[in-house]
């Protein structure tokens, strides 16, 4: 079986890994045990104890709380509250809705219409990095990207059942 | 007539041991439901016994189908099929699973297997009857085809007087004979303005393709003698399959033969969700997405066309316990009048070309991932139509932005379990593509289409930018084709073909840059030219970890210029846009009518000699928090030009001056200190979600919204009453709200 060490995962996460070894890793079979080793690595990046359960988003994780509770947090420490509601709810959030606002990014002509789409983007308020953005028409609901399925994942496809 | 019926099912059948071809697709479908597995198989047992036979077997199809592809394509005249590669092959079991594929635009090999499926199922067996060396065309996408463009050639394969299989080519067509020239032309309100159709059509026999056929093909379609040089491309292919085919039965035998055909397609149906199980998380994943049609004041389209609406898009896909990939768009907007509708088979072939470029990203993909995968289409949407007779010319204009999401999807459960590398943050827009026709520069009456979108900039990556003008998602070849070859079809010089600046979406990891190219029509009195496949208004695309969908885009005509007199002054002419807000085209060149507008989907528009058309194709979309993106990379892009200066400081907070020698150098300390200052500008500025949507509620309870947002909210509702419900829960709206 293919493994990697933690060494070479960090410098893919750092995105510092060679490009030839990057593709050499996109031809090759998976390796098996990288999710552990992904988790181990992010678990030594935090600077709190939560377990993490697993990366959610970039800055994200879904990590277990010691009630047993599981909430996504950002790594600056910020609570975004259960996994189960979406995230996005208790963020901030900033609405380029005017042409000025759009034109910030893009040149005239090369961005959206605000009538016809808005851009959003949410903050984490702990640490003001920008988690996501959306490019939706104006009352969209917000986009809920990802709800995982954790404990299938960990009771039959990982076989380490989590505790309750 | 009862007396017929029954003579009909008594006699023998052209399936194997004398069944009905119908008989064996219905059984097939029937074990499949009864066990979930591909004709019930629950061991490989060739596949275990003798491994080696296996892909020696495997390998030697697949080798047949490759040299097929790259040997017929050197028949055709067309440079969509010769240069770009447009062009695909693929083998079929009797009841019309693929069984191994060829590379090139494989969206294909699914349709094609939606026609011979067709052919069955409506008893071609018995009229107009499946023989050896008969020749069959389609390009319905009613029946299984993306659009009219697309033209499949299927011809039978029987061994000792029992069909074994299938081969079946496709090419895109220059032009097919729509209401206006081009291979996909628009602005039509039906399906009586899409040109040639073919629906599964008996073409020939005894390996001829009958005159008859060839001769109502020729005079159907413009630029003929590129359709009839494909017309013997796709056939020459299929009997290069079906002669690999009986290579490979005389050497292991027939009965092994029919033995691997089912085997490896549900190996293929394993592997898939063992891959998933492998690569992905499970759970659900939403990613929704929109394009315009902004045509209410179009005055080139039809009366029943001129509306301004978006695509809906609402992109669900759940990964089962199973390992099983369930996708569905419950919420889409209805069909319209227009040529973006898009049949079940499109999305489905769109599901498959997917599936190549990132779970199965290996030679041995057939229908096996078919049977692990489903499609939920609703009934009167635009992906599914109530209505037979819509257009669907250009269904890929819905289509690539529909399917952008499932990239982003992927990304996020790639993300999950650490394989970093897989991810992208999916494609853009496929456009803009040029397509017309008219007298061209040989004096002769002929039409044309420009796939130099085939090279878009791809999505940022996890570790690096995406690939500057370099893809599309439905052809993995992507190559724009040589702009000295697209001048011997197309008369309109390129005065220049460059990196679009401002093309690449923004973030830690920006997306591939797009190019533009500016046209000038040179020899020819008049041409009709359309502006497609192109987002203007909207995003087709989207970012992901904050990072920003790449560029929409714009159209650019100038009418009744100087170009003439510059040329013979010898004057600096245009050679790119550049800077909308500083377009080069604008500065050098006068015009009686300058088109610069956001309509950058436009119906048939008259261009004369020495007008200029401008192309401007889109870069890949973001990935990350821009202001984690290294400086160094910064200056890289502003000294490529990739990024204006003034985008410098607002996007990236990244100051940089340029030195003696004009390049540019960023200060790192007034970079640190400028991003800092960004970062607590953005908690200053942003305000509680609540506190948005409490807003954002208030207005839509007042529907305050420009009609096409409206009607995209209202018409989801209608057709969906589980989108209606997720829309008012959403935003606890009456339950009898209507927008």
């Amino acid at each position: 079986m293919r493994e990697y060490d933690l060494e070479t995962l960090r410098q893919l996460k750092r995105g510092e890994l060679p490009f030839e070894k990057v593709h050499e890793m996109q031809s090759s079979h998976k390796d098996r045990d990288r999710f552990l080793k992904m988790l181990a690595i992010a678990q030594e990046s935090v600077p709190w104890n939560d377990r993490i359960l697993l990366p959610y988003a970039e800055h994200l994780y879904v990590v277990e709380k010691p009630d047993k509770s599981r909430v996504v947090k950002c790594d600056c420490g910020y609570e975004f509250g259960d996994v189960k509601q979406n995230w996005k709810l208790s963020a901030l959030v900033y609405v380029r809705d005017t042409k000025e606002k759009i034109n910030e990014i893009y040149p005239d002509k090369m961005g959206c219409d605000p009538d016809w789409m808005h851009i959003r983007e949410y903050i984490c308020p702990g640490c003001g990095v920008l988690l996501e953005t959306e490019a939706v028409p104006p009352g969209y609901p917000i986009v809920f990207d990802f709800q995982p399925d954790i404990d299938t994942f960990y009771e039959k496809w990982l076989n380490q059942p989590l505790s309750k | 007539m009862n007396l017929k019926k029954e003579t009909l099912v008594k006699k023998k059948g052209i399936g194997w041991n004398g069944m009905r071809l119908k008989d064996m697709l219905e059984q097939s479908e029937q074990l499949f439901r009864e066990t979930k597995r591909y004709w019930g198989i629950e061991k490989l047992e060739l596949r275990e016994k003798d491994p080696i036979r296996y892909e020696r077997i495997f390998s030697s199809l697949r080798g047949g189908l490759v040299n097929a592809r790259e040997t017929a394509l050197n028949i055709s005249a067309s440079p969509i099929v010769k240069e770009i590669g447009e062009l695909c092959f693929a083998l079929y079991t009797p009841e019309g699973d693929s069984i191994v594929l060829s590379t090139g635009i494989i969206v294909h090999v699914h349709t094609m297997s939606d026609a011979i499926k067709y052919m069955i199922r409506n008893n071609y067996e018995e009229n107009p009857g499946i023989r050896p060396g008969d020749i069959f065309s389609n390009n319905n996408s009613i029946i299984g085809d993306v659009h009219t463009a697309d033209v499949h050639t299927i011809v039978p394969i029987f061994w000792e007087g029992e069909l074994i299989g299938w081969a079946g080519g496709v090419t895109h067509e220059i032009d097919v004979g729509a209401v206006t020239p081009g291979s996909m032309a628009f602005g039509h309100e039906d399906r009586y303005g899409d040109g040639l159709l073919l629906s599964c059509e008996k073409a020939g026999e005894n390996d001829e393709f009958y005159q008859s056929y060839l001769k109502k093909c020729a005079d159907s379609v413009r630029a003929e003698r590129y359709w009839l040089l494909d017309e013997r491309t796709r056939l020459a292919g299929c009997h290069m399959i079906r002669d690999q085919v009986y290579r490979v039965i005389q050497e292991e035998g027939i009965e092994t033969y029919k033995q691997f055909i089912r085997e490896v397609i549900e190996e293929g149906r394993r592997s898939f969700k063992e891959r998933v199980k492998e690569i992905l998380f499970p759970g659900t994943y939403e990613s929704p997405r929109f394009t315009d049609v902004p045509w209410k004041n179009d005055p080139t389209v039809s009366a029943k066309a001129r509306r301004d609406l978006i695509m809906h898009a609402p992109l669900t896909l759940k990964v089962s316990a199973d390992g099983e990939l369930h996708m569905s768009f419950e919420g889409a907007n209805k069909w319209g009048y227009h040529s973006f509708n898009c049949a079940p088979s499109p999305m489905q072939g769109a599901l498959w070309v997917q599936l190549t470029q990132t779970l199965i990203p290996n030679d041995k993909i057939n229908d096996g991932a078919y049977y692990a995968t489903s499609l939920k289409l609703p009934y009167g949407s635009w992906c599914n139509p109530d209505y037979e007779k819509v257009s669907t010319t250009l269904s890929w204009h819905f289509l690539i932005p529909a399917f952008s999401g499932m990239i982003r999807s992927l990304a996020r459960g790639y993300y999950a379990r650490g394989y970093l590398e897989e991810i992208s943050a999916s494609f853009p827009m496929t456009g803009n593509i040029l397509q017309g026709g008219g007298v061209n520069h040989f004096g002769v009456e002929s039409a044309f289409t420009n796939f130099e979108m085939s090279s878009e900039g791809t999505g940022a990556m996890y570790f690096k930018d995406g690939e500057d003008c370099t893809a599309a998602m439905w052809n993995p070849e992507g190559d724009m084709g040589e702009a000295e070859t697209w001048e011997v079809l197309e008369p309109l010089l390129y005065l220049g073909r460059s990196i679009k600046p401002m093309t690449s979406g923004p973030g830690k990891y920006c997306g591939g840059a797009g190019i533009e190219t500016v046209r000038m029509l040179y020899r020819t009195k008049q041409q009709t030219l359309f502006n497609g496949l192109a987002d203007g208004h909207v995003f087709g695309s989207a970012g992901i970890f904050g990072g920003y969908p790449g560029n929409a885009g714009y159209r650019h005509s100038l009418h009744g210029t100087n170009m003439k007199e510059i040329i013979a002054k010898q004057l600096p002419y245009p050679t790119h846009d550049g800077d909308p807000e500083n377009s080069e085209v604008d500065r050098l060149v006068q015009a009686r009518e300058n088109v610069f507008d956001k309509i950058a989907t436009a119906g048939p528009q008259l261009f004369e000699e020495y007008d200029i058309y401008v192309s401007v194709h889109r870069g890949g979309p973001g990935l990350g928090d821009v202001l984690e993106r290294d400086p160094a990379l910064v200056e890289a892009d502003l000294n490529s030009g990739k990024l204006l200066p003034r985008y410098a400081e607002s996007i990236y907070g990244v100051v940089a001056k340029q030195n003696d020698e004009g390049k540019w150098q960023v200060d790192h300390k007034r970079t640190a200190e400028k991003r800092k200052e960004m970062r607590l500008n953005r908690l200053k500025k942003a305000v509680p979600v609540k506190e948005f949507m409490k807003k954002e509620r208030e207005r839509i309870l007042k529907r305050d919204f420009i009609e096409p947002v409206r009607d995209m909210y209202q018409s989801s509702m209608e057709l969906s009453s589980e989108w209606r419900e997720k829309f008012i829960t959403f935003w606890n709206l009456p339950e009898d709200f209507e927008m």
